[in-house]
């Protein structure tokens, strides 16, 4: 990569006018002006979706689907919209593939006990990717355990992308399982997700596409995907903790048995025997995160008000600034340079542990994320304990670039291995 | 210079980039006759600490692994403050260089130690200072689990 000696020559950032969205961006942190990089482990909230989460308790609380009263058939309806609003967003044919869960983790850990455990047996492989998060890696390895499942990792090459070759020189008959990241959350690495899903499929593997880090940077479309399952997470996408999405196709879903008991996922229910409701409520046991689900549909009309198409454009144009200033600091290292990026930076600075880098820079407001990443396998693959890693988001523009580009040469000087570009 | 940068400072001393350069006892140990391993999940940082106990005094003691700078560093003056002490005294030391670290330090002398004294100010880093620690308490009483401070 070309590097630029004089980061105000780094290609031109963007700015989209949102930072007065996020209240939390005018709170101060140690004194400083709060630069919040760390977007990979959550975003922030906009005022619209913290507001309709508090206008929910405040107006439209009730439990949902049992009450004869009005306000339950109220939140009830909400809480439908809702589902019709992540539909629409990710392409979904049908509401009813919608399922919401606490987030990714247990969206992928709902198909591993429920699809899984009905499915594989001993010799079936699962095949992932060395790019994957633990929550895409341990439910798996769990579900192998229990079935005599194989799994298997396609390779990353050096800079980070999964070559579709190794991918299918792993793919056969006995491939019954393909799970597969969108966006790498320690690399930013975008996997080609439509052609693994075509190749998967060629050989009759289902596909479960964990989105993690994809929904709030690119547009998702399931049909264009054509994956089998995709989970998210509300909170990475401008949207509160504690909900989350499994979309499964309808024929799946609905030879799918149940995971949790409970309230709601039921028909009928003797002692001697219960029968289960249809998707989505066969998998919703108990009552689900309401207020939750109603403040992500907030979201994604936050998203879908700015528009993917502008928010693509301005974090790519950010990555590009971001990657040509970072890159122009002596000693700098970045881990995952694919052709195909999302706005994830992660690097390594000579002699400078990321730990203390994060200590540093948090000294001067700028968050980052400093560790492994929950990806411990794919920093083994590069021979490192963890980078540093910053991950952009609508909010971010220049100034917070300049900010990063400020706080690491601050450590460099603290740590005595300063050089001049 | 606002109160945080002081607070690096404190935390960022001279003597914990020198130990952190040039970790002292910084080798494996063939003839060790207790060692421990210590992992923070978390960080990523993993260390072995090695002892040559010999009458109930720490004869010799060295550390390998990979760590940020306030854990290499702390491990390298850990191994220099224990050397030549009995296991009481060393334990009773861990006792009360934790306090220092995160509660009420009793009245002491900690020697070189006191440079760590900055971690109180960074509870997240409380832990990369005492994961040596931990594993040379798991080497003395012979515990084979990894360490973790986490």
């Amino acid at each position: 990569m070309n590097t630029v000696a004089d980061p105000l020559r780094a290609p031109v950032a963007t700015r989209l006018p949102v930072a007065d969205d996020f209240p939390i961006l005018a709170r101060p942190v140690h004194g400083r002006r709060l630069v919040y990089l760390d977007n990979g482990a959550t975003t922030q909230k906009p005022t619209a979706v913290i507001e309709a989460e508090a206008r929910f308790y405040r107006e439209s609380n009730a439990n949902i689907h049992r009450g004869v009263h009005w306000l339950s058939q109220h939140a009830t309806e909400l809480y439908d919209a809702a589902r019709a609003t992540v539909q629409r967003f990710i392409g979904a044919a049908r509401a009813d593939e919608i399922i919401f869960t606490r987030g990714t983790t247990e969206a992928i850990n709902l198909v591993a006990n429920t699809w899984g455990r009905k499915q594989l047996t001993a010799g079936d492989e699962i095949l992932i990717t060395t790019l994957e998060h633990h929550s895409n890696i341990v439910p798996w390895q769990m579900l192998c355990e229990q079935t005599g499942a194989v799994l298997k990792v396609a390779p990353v090459n050096e800079i980070g992308e999964v070559e579709l070759d190794g991918f299918d020189a792993l793919l056969s008959p006995r491939t019954r399982l393909v799970a597969i990241t969108h966006i790498s959350n320690a690399l930013g690495t975008v996997n080609p997700v439509a052609e693994m899903v075509a190749h998967a499929h060629a050989v009759g593997a289902v596909v479960l596409v964990d989105g993690a880090q994809a929904v709030a940077h690119q547009a998702v479309d399931m049909q264009a995907l054509g994956c089998d399952f995709y989970a998210f997470s509300g909170h990475k996408l401008y949207g509160p903790t504690g909900i989350g999405v499994l979309y499964g196709r309808a024929e799946l879903l609905a030879d799918m048995p149940p995971w949790q008991g409970g309230g709601d996922m039921i028909r009928t229910v003797s002692f001697e025997r219960s029968t289960y409701a249809e998707a989505p409520q066969r998998f919703e046991a108990g009552t689900p995160n309401i207020a939750g689900a109603v403040a992500l549909g907030a979201a994604i009309d936050y998203v879908q008000a700015l528009g993917m198409d502008r928010i693509v454009a301005h974090e790519h144009a950010l990555l590009e600034h971001a990657t040509a200033a970072l890159s122009a600091i002596p000693g700098l290292r970045m881990i995952g340079t694919a052709a195909h990026k999302a706005g994830i930076l992660s690097f390594m600075i000579e002699h400078i542990h990321p730990h203390d880098l994060g200590t540093i820079l948090d000294s001067e407001g700028v968050a980052i994320r400093a560790g492994h990443h929950c990806a411990m396998p794919l920093m083994t693959r590069f021979g490192i304990p963890g980078t540093a890693r910053a991950s952009l988001a609508v909010y971010n523009d220049d100034t917070d670039i300049a900010a990063l580009v400020t706080a690491i040469e601050k450590a460099q000087t603290l740590f005595g291995t300063r050089k001049k570009p | 210079m606002s109160a945080m940068d002081g607070n690096l400072r404190e935390l960022y001393q001279e003597v914990i980039f020198d130990h952190n350069r040039q970790p002292r006892n910084f080798h494996d140990m063939p003839e060790a006759d207790h060692h421990a391993d210590g992992h923070n999940p978390l960080c990523g940082d993993q260390l072995t600490v090695y002892l040559r106990i010999n009458n109930d005094v720490i004869e010799d003691v060295s550390f390998v692994g990979h760590g940020c700078a306030i854990s290499t560093a702390s491990a390298s003056l850990m191994t220099e403050a224990v050397k030549g002490k009995t296991v009481a005294e060393v334990e009773a030391l861990f006792k009360d260089f934790h306090a220092l670290l995160t509660d009420t330090p009793p009245e002491r002398d900690f020697g070189k130690l006191a440079v760590l004294t900055g971690v109180r100010e960074f509870p997240a880093r409380v832990k990369c200072a005492t994961l040596a620690w931990h594993t040379l308490h798991n080497a003395l009483i012979g515990d084979h689990d990894p360490a973790r401070t986490e």
